[in-house]
């Protein structure tokens, strides 16, 4: 998963998402995109919460500087994910990006009111999925001030 | 209907820079200034000479502030079920770690440091406009629509779309409706 090179530092992207096909172009996308970010992946709502508790064989995982978060996962749903996330004081400030195939105005609402930091639809065409990944890149990964993660 | 943004700023060169750079990057936005914190909650809780003021798509809010720092304006918006799900960006020049983390704690949706020179700046801008206002799924702006302006909201309720959807006469008319509206 992990990339090797690229100049400063690493920067870690946590991607929680279960289908491989979406996995596959995210990681491609940002190889392309910033070859300094880390990629790392759950593929449930279970395992993300384990990645960022550090439980079980996450333990020696670091601490995401960004979560893009898909809505509809296997074992636990992306909302509960990012509610228990905006729960958690040590958490709550990772920003956290919901990517998902859903534009219904009640799931953005939700979402919104679960204090996700932004909500961005995947885009069907390969080429808009990976602008929108660069888009992320530019946005949150070269002009945002993130909190320190360590 | 134009994207309302709501900027909170109280130096009039940088609330000038910010009109400036909006009007070249998407002249469809219709840009709001409160210049102090409570000016901003009295904007967004409409009371006061803001009865009819619209609710904001985007709040670009600085931290330091006039009357109310905009930190506390944050952890209000944060605080008040209808206003916690605007998105809001902190736009200041501070630097410092101990302010990014604060305001991450306080959920703002992003923080952005204003940069000395102009024409970083204006790429800031534009950053913003391409990245929360063009690619970002915005909530839908109809929960805390002013009463006595829901009876013509009906057709504005549709989903919103990216600009690119709407015809440029229909945005022109409402713009143009809006200004005689807000007296400009």
């Amino acid at each position: 998963m992990k990339v090797i090179g690229g100049s400063g530092m690493a920067i870690e992207v946590l991607l929680v998402e279960d289908n491989p096909g979406d996995v596959r172009l995210t990681q491609e996308a940002f190889l392309d995109a910033n070859p300094s970010v880390h990629l790392h992946i759950a593929s449930d709502g279970v395992e993300a919460m384990a990645f960022l508790r550090r439980e079980g064989s996450h333990t020696k995982d670091p601490r995401p500087d960004l979560i893009l978060l898909d809505l509809n996962l296997p074992k636990m749903d992306g909302r509960e994910v990012l509610a228990q996330i905006k729960k958690d004081e040590s958490l709550k400030t990772i920003p956290t990006v919901i990517l998902t195939t859903s534009d219904a105005e009640g799931d953005i609402a939700k979402s919104y009111q679960l204090q996700a930091n932004c909500y961005l639809t995947k885009p069907v065409q390969l080429n808009a999925f990976e602008a929108l990944v660069k888009s992320i890149n530019d946005f949150w990964l070269t002009k945002a001030r993130l909190p320190q993660s360590r | 209907m134009p994207l309302e943004v709501l900027v909170v700023e109280d130096s009039s060169g940088d609330i000038r820079l910010t009109r400036e750079a909006f009007r070249d990057v998407n002249p469809f936005i219709h840009l709001e200034v409160a210049h102090d914190g409570v000016e901003a909650m009295a904007f967004l809780r409409r009371q006061g000479a803001h009865l009819h003021a619209p609710r904001p798509d985007l709040i670009l809010l600085d931290l330091n502030l006039p009357k109310m720092d905009g930190r506390q304006v944050l952890a209000m918006i944060k605080d008040d079920d209808s206003l916690k799900t605007i998105p809001t960006v902190i736009l200041t020049s501070s630097e410092a770690e101990a302010d990014v983390l604060k305001s991450y704690q306080l959920q703002a949706n992003c923080y952005l440091s204003k940069p000395m020179h102009f024409e970083a700046f204006h790429g800031l801008v534009k950053s913003i406009n391409d990245f929360w206002l063009t690619k970002v799924k915005l909530p839908q702006n109809e929960q805390g629509d002013a009463p006595e302006l829901s009876i013509h909201t009906g057709p504005e309720r549709s989903p919103k779309k990216s600009l690119g959807t709407k015809s440029l006469g229909t945005r022109r008319n409402n713009e143009s409706d809006r200004r005689k509206r807000n007296g400009h």
